[in-house]
């Protein structure tokens, strides 16, 4: 499949960043992780029902640093003033790791221009007892095999985020994540309090084995999340829109999908 | 020249293959691995030393702050200065320095130097650090506001210590209704500050426009010549000529009768502190934020993290002086004309060097070499030979 997108620099607040946009239909909005922003393969498959909106976040790779970027909460603020901008409506939110975190974020603020959101192997709680992999004492080589459960397939992941023509980037992208997750590790002890807001259809898509963010805290987030749905994937680490593609859309598909059903009959 | 005795109270008894196994001393390090009757001992000897340094003419004596390591068992130096304010008679005690950004109280660093500048009736040197990267993730603080959160905290505790209180800070990082620290420094208007670097351009820049001295820690002498050489020329960019006395070289010195046998003396102990004490991986060293990205990418280049060196690699490079008097008096001499420093820090006691050795070593310092640089200056026409 060809890639059949755009990119263009959108300004909000003084704040110029990238954006790529792809397809036609409901907007279907893509937060990346700590990695960074990419064009990847799910998206395009994503353009076929959907405009898909990919930012790359404040702080990372092509996208300023604005002076006002201290945590996650200001990223939060920065969409919701970026939906604004661009004038959405009926946004479908993704997000993935520290993705999914701003994604939440986002909606315990405000669901106003929200259809949906979904969360795919999330950041943002902090689960008792649960062992994660502390992705700041690995080599960046250690931290993206980590994210898989087929190390085959971390392969690409590793020459494309490592790739000694991105090494700017790259520590661009770890110095704005560290901002943001480095204390409290990854996550916002006050967040939990407010999940109950969230008053749009929330899917939760998690690897069986993601060791970054376990699938007890998927329970975590379902728990908070009045009538989230969860989907786990089998032989899936931390990146399922990247190791398992076709599942993951499927996934997302059919809830989106569901959700607009019920809304005709309604 | 002024000689300092530096001690970074290693704990000398670490099963040195076991932190090869794990991969560092710091951080991970289980602290299963200390005995507490061994350390107790060791805090003495070390204390001991300090004392002794003072009763040998050592101008000063040095302590500074690392956290959760073998490395060095004073994550509270305020402690061992405590410790030592009434036992150290006559020499300065320099805390080199507190790792202002690690506490969310800065006003608690201004109090425990000024404590301790009024028992040592002005013996005391205040050394601001931002503490190396492993403390970061030892104290959870975000190594993204680090700069931030040490220039913040410095102001704070030098406006503490020089404005009549009580009056009301607000910073980004602190608040406080009231800034009204007792007591105020001994020393007007407060003790003299110190900065140690590694070599951090802007810090360098940054010290030599508040006129602070600047202390070099672990480098070869070439870098040190650079470093001090770039303090000087900030210096003359903000109007002044610094001197020698702003410069301070963090050493390490080993005087032996001779220098093979000193080199056979020192070695086992000083390749422990290099090769195993201080040994750590890059994303300890450096987590992301902690210092800029051309920074990162250069030490990320040479790897420097995973290098184990030999006495003799220190040695040639200049990072050290090992041998027999004579040599070291004239490794000291040129390294002073080169680099233009008038302090000398000095590790004596170093890795898994034990007590009796330091002390020998601290006297031979005191008998053999310190009398020689008593009015020595740099010596700037040699300085510029070699440039």
């Amino acid at each position: 499949m060809a890639a059949d997108f755009s990119t263009s620099a959108v300004t909000v607040g003084g704040c110029r960043i990238r954006l790529m946009r792809g397809g036609s239909g409901e907007p279907l909005l893509y937060l990346h992780g700590a990695s960074g922003a990419n064009w990847l393969p799910f998206l395009q498959t994503l353009t076929r029902n959907f405009d898909v909106i990919a930012p790359e976040h404040p702080g990372f790779g092509e996208s300023d640093t604005p002076p006002w970027l201290d945590n996650i909460h200001d990223l939060a603020y920065f969409y919701l003033d970026l939906f604004d901008a661009l004038q959405l409506s009926g946004v479908n939110l993704v997000g993935n790791s520290l993705g999914g975190w701003i994604a939440a974020e986002i909606a315990v603020r405000s669901t106003q221009r929200l259809a949906s959101l979904t969360l795919a192997g999330s950041a943002g709680l902090y689960v008792p007892g649960v062992t994660q992999v502390d992705s700041y004492l690995i080599t960046e080589e250690q931290r993206l095999n980590a994210f898989f459960y087929d190390q085959s397939k971390a392969k690409e992941m590793i020459a494309r985020v490592l790739h000694p023509d991105m090494e700017d980037t790259a520590l661009k992208n770890r110095q704005t994540a560290a901002k943001l997750s480095w204390q409290p590790r990854s996550h916002d002890p006050h967040l939990a309090k407010w999940l109950h807001r969230i008053d749009v259809p929330t899917l939760l898509i998690w690897g069986d084995t993601d060791r970054l963010f376990p699938k007890e805290h998927a329970k975590a987030w379902q728990a908070a999340i009045p009538g989230a749905k969860l989907v786990t994937i089998p032989k899936c680490g931390h990146v399922p829109q990247i190791e398992q593609p076709d599942a993951f859309v499927a996934a997302l598909e059919e809830f989106i999908g569901a959700r607009r059903q019920r809304r005709k009959t309604a | 020249m002024k000689f300092f005795n530096f001690h970074l109270m290693p704990y000398a008894h670490a099963d040195l293959k076991a932190i090869a196994e794990h991969g560092s001393a710091w951080v991970t390090y289980s602290n299963s691995h200390y005995d507490a009757e061994k350390g107790a001992e060791l805090y003495h000897d070390y204390l001991d030393q300090m004392e002794f340094a003072d009763q040998l003419g050592f101008d000063g004596v040095c302590l500074n702050e690392h956290h959760q390591t073998a490395y060095g068992l004073m994550p509270a130096p305020g402690v061992i200065a405590g410790a030592l304010s009434r036992s150290v008679k006559r020499a300065k005690i320099a805390i080199l320095g507190r790792a202002l950004p690690l506490v969310n109280n800065p006003l608690t660093i201004a109090e425990e130097y000024a404590m301790l500048d009024n028992i040592t009736q002005g013996r005391m040197i205040a050394g601001f650090v931002r503490g190396i990267g492993a403390e970061y993730h030892s104290s959870g603080v975000n190594p993204a506001e680090s700069q931030e959160r040490f220039a913040e905290a410095h102001d704070l505790i030098v406006r503490a210590w020089t404005e009549p209180g009580p009056f009301v800070y607000s910073g980004k990082h602190y608040q406080f209704r009231y800034v009204n620290t007792w007591p105020r420094p001994y020393q007007t208007p407060h003790p003299p500050i110190w900065i140690p670097s590694q070599g951090s351009a802007s810090t360098i820049r940054w010290a030599a426009k508040m006129r602070y001295t600047y202390a070099q820690t672990l480098s070869p002498i070439a870098a040190v010549a650079r470093f001090f050489q770039l303090y000087r020329d900030e210096a003359a960019k903000a109007g002044y000529e610094a001197s020698a006395d702003q410069l301070a070289w963090s050493n390490t010195i080993y005087v032996g009768e001779t220098d093979k046998k000193a080199i056979k003396e020192a070695k086992p102990h000083l390749e422990a502190l290099v090769n195993y004490f201080l040994k750590m991986p890059t994303e300890m060293l450096l987590p992301p934020g902690y210092t800029d990205t051309a920074s990162m990418k250069r030490v990320r280049a040479v790897k420097v993290t995973g290098k184990s060196q030999t006495l003799e690699e220190l040695m040639a490079s200049g990072v050290v002086i090992v041998g027999g008097p004579e040599t070291v008096r004239e490794k000291l001499a040129e390294y002073q004309d080169l680099a233009g420093f008038n302090t000398s820090l000095t590790k004596t006691q170093f890795g898994t060097l034990p007590n009796e050795m330091a002390r020998a070593n601290m006297t031979a310092i005191a008998e053999e070499i310190i009398p020689a640089f008593r009015d020595r200056e740099p010596r700037p026409a040699s300085r510029q030979a070699a440039e």
